[in-house]
């Protein structure tokens, strides 16, 4: 194990990779630091940005590595326990074999519960409380103030991967990706973090020969990319989806996206109760109020209180500005 | 103490306060709708949104603490443009009436369209075929006014009762009643309710009934707190006494005749006290709980009906002074008691279902016919044009005018056991009480404990304001975590009466304090403040109430197991 892992996680600059992009270090520094008696350490594997299996794919292929990330984790946090917090069906999947890893280590496997928004890290910490599935305000954070009120270390299965390989020296750099949509190789590929996404594309021999856009992010807060900006690493989950241009239907996406947000926000802050209503209502009714349309992005960007509102403007704007002009 | 800068300018605060609360302090105006001080923020509205140097994203000033040489600022192009579209999707879901609102005149809502340019129509309003949802014959829930702050539901826990619930209707949430828990009727929802969603039965509709009856005598009769509560309607200041201007208005309003509930709640004191006494002696039933609160009566019907022998069997002030209205003026003035229709105006909308109990019947007879809230009364002066501002005091008739300063203060938390206490000090002890003066009770404290002597024992008593904080108190003594009390005052409501869901909307901790000094100002001028000293309570008792069987039926009333109440969909 390496000596000052919080050193490594930061030498590498390890970014969360749950989507949000959160220095790894800093945020174990954050913990480690904070006075208290009692530290917990969650490994968010609850996974519900549609579209998107690569932390199914972590688990199923190298669940020991994510015990070790985690174990690391434990050991650089004092009087620390952790709990993996699992998708049902991941649950079902992989419990078994991750109770055979974990051993005499402090570590429990809970299982999620709630939707989408129940794999948010204040979420996660209102369920293990048993308290109503809604985000917390923050700050504060939970890394001073998350389960129980202690502080509590949130990473996402694939950091606590990248953290176990940093942990024994055999970090390489990579990242997950996973790739859908009108492609010949779907699937789940670990690649260099630098790639952008056309290497992506192409190394995965997927790069479409007919006009398409992609989704890149997350298969329901990704951003839409013209062929022409693919030049650029992914913003968000690793996780490309490819649309062939002339047999996708942008409402019926977007009716998708409505369909999946309102089913999954907790419809506690107006603009994203309210918002996203209205959105569906446009398509519903077929007329899109462009002015209304930038109205609403512009309130789900700047006055959500939790990352879903903030980033659920984001496909449809990059579809509307990009694909229905 | 902290130092922050809001909009350039440094300001001190105390550390823990939040944003909002610290520019407030310092006179700086931020909107916030769904914010509500006696409640945790909820930060769902998000009008309250301010910019943050070094924060990407606006953060609400209701849940942001402020922390050292933080700089905030509170309106700014990129502000206001969120706060006109936040409210232009809060508008979308809300039905306006204005006409027909609690908040009529005072809508934090409607206060911030000029501002912001708001199109109110913006979008169609998406509730608009959302229900009604009626509670017993007290509350009114018109589920299309909602703005989704959840307000409600907070209050509704923090009174331990969680009868309004939040559930997912296809792919959106909405506020419901429980299908299996049952409503108090305290109102507490309607007094935090930003969006006028909540209002009594008949609040708009029913408030001219009292003087619809041309073929009877009216007798009015208003509650202890509504006199340092009403003045709020007509603009004045928090805690204005209008005892002779209410008195004056009900005579504009053409009403036979004006009697004072606090009267009623000095023979609940003389006859709660001699409960005391009994039950001291037997020692049975202890602790002893109070009754004029008939939401906390309910509660414990419903929830903790182990306890309904501990429930003092005296009646509330309303329901006593109806049924002397009803049998001992009725007599007294040679008038049909069928043809007196009694209106009590009340801090409360649970008052409304106190009168309707059949437990509480006199010879056969309701002793209230009709409720009207703080609010409703104050709503019928106004379709009067009456202003109570402008309006000479007037006095009371006679028979039931004059009530001892400890009637008046039932209207306050601790005011009923204050009152008790005077009486009952001097039926155990058989001295006269000196200082009767008993401040451990009184104040805006959630729960107030003290040791008294009496005679040659110390008794524990409490006295407890706000539900949720009684239904603890209520769960320790089951546990035993508490125990060795004799007397227990209950007020479903925070600060007592002064704070009622039936009062004058906005109601906050600071409010209600005024209200309640108020009471205890009255009561320090008076001459008499004993209950059982004041000279009608003595005359009924001798010539009237000396009949046992009749004193119990006007005394007393009784309680039971009871089942759901009304719960339905209009």
């Amino acid at each position: 194990m390496a000596k000052d892992i919080i050193k490594e996680l930061k030498k590498y600059n390890l970014l969360g990779r749950s989507g949000s992009g959160f220095p790894t270090g800093l945020k174990w520094e954050l913990v480690k630091n904070c006075r208290a008696d009692k530290k917990y350490i969650i490994c968010n594997g609850s996974e519900g940005e549609p579209k998107n299996f690569k932390d199914k794919f972590i688990l199923e292929n190298y669940p020991e590595i994510v015990i070790e990330g985690i174990k690391t984790a434990l050991g650089a946090i004092n009087n620390s326990s952790a709990f993996i917090y699992l998708r049902k069906d991941y649950y079902q999947k992989f419990n078994d074999n991750l109770e055979k890893l974990i051993k005499e280590l402090p570590i429990k496997i809970i299982k999620k519960q709630g939707g989408y928004l129940g794999g948010e890290e204040t979420v996660i910490c209102q369920a293990l409380e048993g308290r109503r599935l809604e985000p917390r305000i923050k700050p504060p954070f939970p890394t001073e103030f998350g389960l129980w009120g202690y502080p509590t270390l949130v990473n996402n299965v694939e950091t606590f991967y990248c953290a176990g390989k940093i942990s024994q020296g055999r970090y390489e750099g990579t990242r997950f990706y996973t790739i859908t949509g009108d492609v010949k190789n779907q699937g789940v590929y670990e690649l260099p973090k630098k790639y952008t996404v056309k290497e992506i594309l192409k190394k995965t021999d997927n790069y479409p020969d007919f006009d398409f856009f992609v989704q890149s992010g997350g298969g329901a807060m990704g951003e839409i990319l013209l062929e022409k900006e693919l030049n650029k690493t992914i913003q968000g989950i690793g996780c490309i989806v490819v649309f062939n241009a002339e047999k996708t239907d942008p409402f019926a996406l977007m009716k998708e996206w409505t369909k999946f947000f309102l089913a999954e926000n907790c419809d506690r802050c107006a603009p994203c109760r309210e918002g996203i209503y209205r959105i569906d209502e446009m398509l519903n009714n077929k007329k899109m109020d462009k002015q209304a349309l930038n109205d609403i992005f512009f309130v789900l960007k700047e006055t959500s209180l939790c990352p879903l509102g903030a980033n659920a403007y984001t496909p449809f704007e990059t579809l509307i500005k990009k694909i229905i002009k | 103490m902290i130092e922050i800068i809001i909009n350039g300018k440094k300001i001190k605060t105390e550390e823990g306060k939040t944003i909002l609360e610290a520019a407030r302090e310092n006179n700086i105006d931020i909107p916030a709708l769904c914010n509500h001080s006696d409640l945790k923020p909820g930060a769902s509205c998000r009008i309250c949104a301010v910019e943050i140097k070094g924060s990407k994203k606006l953060l609400p000033a209701c849940a942001t603490k402020a922390r050292p040489n933080m700089e905030v600022i509170t309106d700014s192009p990129k502000i206001s443009k969120t706060r006109k579209i936040n409210l232009e999707l809060l508008f979308s879901q809300h039905k306006e009436e204005c006409f027909d609102c609690v908040w009529n005149g005072e809508c934090s809502l409607l206060d911030l369209v000029d501002k912001y340019k708001v199109k109110i129509n913006r979008f169609d309003d998406r509730k608009k075929n959302y229900p009604v949802y009626q509670f017993g014959n007290a509350i009114q829930f018109d589920s299309s006014k909602c703005i989704d702050c959840r307000n409600c539901i907070e209050a509704c826990h923090l009174q331990g009762v969680d009868f309004l619930e939040i559930k997912e209707r296809g792919s959106l949430f909405q506020v419901v009643p429980s299908e299996t828990k049952d409503c108090i009727y305290c109102g507490q929802c309607l007094i935090h309710c930003p969006a006028g969603a909540f209002e009594s039965v008949g609040e708009f509709e029913d408030i001219e009934k009292p003087l619809k009856q041309k073929d009877k005598i009216v007798v009015f009769q208003f509650a202890p707190s509504i006199r340092s509560t009403l003045g709020e309607e007509f603009g004045m200041s928090y805690g204005k006494l209008v005892t002779g201007k209410i008195v004056a208005g009900l005579k504009r309003l053409g009403v036979d005749k004006i009697f004072d509930t606090c009267v009623g709640a000095d023979f609940t004191t003389t006859s709660e006290a001699e409960e005391v006494v009994e039950r001291i002696k037997s020692n049975k039933n202890l602790p002893i709980l109070t009754s004029c609160c008939p939401s906390w009566v309910k509660f414990l019907e419903q929830k903790y009906p182990e306890f309904i022998p501990n429930i003092s069997t005296t009646r509330s002030p309303q329901v006593i002074l109806g049924g002397l209205i009803k049998t001992y003026w009725a007599k007294e003035q040679g008038l049909d008691p069928k043809k007196i229709f009694v209106v009590s105006v009340m801090p409360c909308t649970a008052k409304k279902f106190e009168i309707i109990r059949p437990e509480n019947n006199v010879l056969g007879m309701r002793p209230v016919d009709c409720v009207l809230t703080t609010r409703e009364f104050a709503r019928l002066l106004m379709r009067h044009n009456i202003d109570l501002s402008k309006l000479k005091p007037e006095k009371m008739d006679n028979m039931f005018g004059d009530p001892s300063g400890a009637g008046v203060i039932y209207g306050a938390s601790g005011g009923v056991m204050e009152s008790a206490f005077r009486t009952a000090y001097e039926k155990i002890t058989n001295t006269k009480l000196k200082n009767v003066e008993f401040k451990q009770v009184r104040g805006m404290q959630g729960v107030k404990e003290a040791e008294v002597r009496v005679g040659s024992k110390t008794r524990k008593i409490a006295v407890i304001n706000g539900l949720g904080l009684a239904k603890k108190f209520i769960e320790e003594i089951k546990s035993g975590k508490r125990k060795d009390y004799t007397c227990i005052e209950a007020m479903a409501c925070p600060g007592g009466c002064v704070g009622g869901g039936g009062q004058p909307v906005p109601t906050d901790a600071k409010i209600r304090e005024k209200r309640a000094l108020s009471l205890y100002e009255v009561d320090k001028k008076k001459k008499i403040r004993k209950a059982h000293e004041n000279p009608i309570v003595k005359k009924i008792y001798k010539e009237f109430l000396k009949d046992k069987k009749l004193a119990h039926k006007i005394l007393h009333t009784s309680y039971g197991r009871k089942g759901r109440g009304l719960i339905k969909k209009i």
